[in-house]
């Protein structure tokens, strides 16, 4: 059972709605696993460092989870957690298994800044 | 650039870090804890910790790592996570340590940052990280169920991580450098005496290609400098620890050929003020506990300095 102070969306339709109505969302979808917690936990920091991105959970285990396992680019990933970053609604970045808090950071400056 | 003024920053937020926090900050030093990632060290991201003493039955690592933080925060401890420390000054009365634009001075500092899992620095190692390279079984095993998978490494963490992967995937090739494994006999027997399980003695990966899904590991007999290829469905690497002391590699602080930082007894480096604790200085066993006792120790000197 994931324990995460973000956001967890539970549907497919939530995730919709959010990008389309945000420009800029960060979507980590795992377990509590050792790869995952790290990358949660830098979520979680730089929720409150960037207030302007959107940083949500999705339970990889959940059936909507869909949305994020079978988007083009994540085909292929075999390391939890997948992360995924959207701008304008559009799929920009993403990543599979742990990442540092500096690659997150590089990413964010990359497509979301 | 804004500067903040505490009595004790403490770099690294494992055990070793954690202890020495509530320990100064229960006897009022203002401590400030640094990590590059979230509280807890290499606890957070262990599935369970069964040998904690207090702990009846196994505890999630996260947990005890999340409790540790929460009894720091208690005590007022202070914490930046997912901090980029950009500038250390170690030398003279005032440490500095600079995150960003800020500034952060101390009169001691202690250097906790621990250990990380050994890159093997063969080429696809990096590029394949998640999409056939992994580190992690409890996380990645399932993806690899009644698929072929292969193994770096022949210490405690390999073979605890081949029996979480026997019980999913259909054959596990190890690849070991030594003619023996260097694991706990009781582990590393019920690995090798699995009808699943493969062993390449003296081996060593060179590189690691992928071919359509199938990842292909180059590895080279030590012994006959013969080049095999060797086919599976997966990668996982457990090559060990390296220390985590980029940080201070450009500073005059004392360090072992390995790059683990010397220090007393009172976990007193060469510098006067700084210190280390846990899994990056130079000892013997490195263990929760231990880090512990190395973080304890270094506070109450400073604590007993005033």
């Amino acid at each position: 059972m994931l324990q995460t102070k973000l956001t967890t969306l539970q549907s497919k339709q939530e995730l919709t709605d959010l990008i389309s109505k945000n420009e800029k969302v960060a979507v980590c979808c795992g377990r509590m696993g050792p790869m995952c917690i790290p990358v949660y936990g830098i979520f979680e920091v730089y929720e409150e460092k960037y207030p302007d991105i959107k940083f949500r959970n999705m339970d990889f285990d959940t059936p909507d989870a869909d949305i994020i396992k079978k988007l083009p680019e994540c085909r292929g990933f075999n390391g939890l957690p997948f992360t995924v970053y959207y701008r304008n609604g559009k799929v920009v970045k993403t990543t599979t298994s742990i990442q540092s808090a500096k690659q997150i950071k590089d990413i964010i400056e990359e497509v979301l800044s | 650039m804004d500067n903040k003024q505490f009595d004790l920053i403490i770099i690294g937020a494992g055990p070793a870090g954690l202890a020495a926090a509530i320990y100064t900050s229960r006897a009022s030093l203002s401590t400030l804890v640094i990590d590059e990632s979230m509280a807890g060290g290499q606890v957070k991201t262990t599935h369970q910790v069964a040998n904690y003493p207090g702990f009846v039955d196994p505890i999630p690592g996260h947990e005890l790592a999340s409790n540790m933080r929460k009894q720091a925060e208690r005590f007022e401890t202070k914490f930046e996570l997912a901090a980029e420390i950009t500038d250390i000054q170690l030398v003279g009365p005032e440490k500095v340590v600079t995150i960003d634009n800020v500034s952060y001075t101390a009169k001691n500092i202690i250097i906790a940052t621990g250990s990380s899992p050994r890159l093997l620095n063969v080429p696809g190692e990096v590029e394949y990280k998640g999409s056939g390279v992994s580190y992690c079984a409890t996380c990645d095993g399932e993806f690899y169920k009644d698929k072929d998978v292969t193994v770096i490494g022949g210490g405690n963490s390999a073979m605890e991580e081949s029996l979480l992967l026997l019980q999913l995937v259909k054959s596990l090739t190890v690849i070991h450098q030594f003619d023996e494994l260097q694991a706990e006999k009781i582990t590393a027997n019920k690995v090798v005496n699995n009808a699943k399980t493969r062993i390449l003695w003296s081996h060593e990966p060179r590189e690691f290609i992928k071919d359509k899904d199938k990842m292909i590991t180059l590895a080279e007999n030590l012994k006959t400098k013969e080049i095999i290829r060797l086919g599976s469905d997966g990668i996982f690497i457990f090559a060990g620890m390296v220390p985590n002391t980029g940080l201070v590699k450009n500073t005059p602080l004392n360090l072992s050929e390995q790059c683990y930082i010397f220090t007393n007894e009172n976990m007193e480096t060469n510098l006067d003020g700084v210190y280390a604790a846990g899994d990056v200085r130079v000892k013997k066993y490195r263990q929760i506990t231990t880090a512990i006792g190395d973080g304890t120790i270094a506070a109450l000197n400073i604590i007993q300095k005033g």
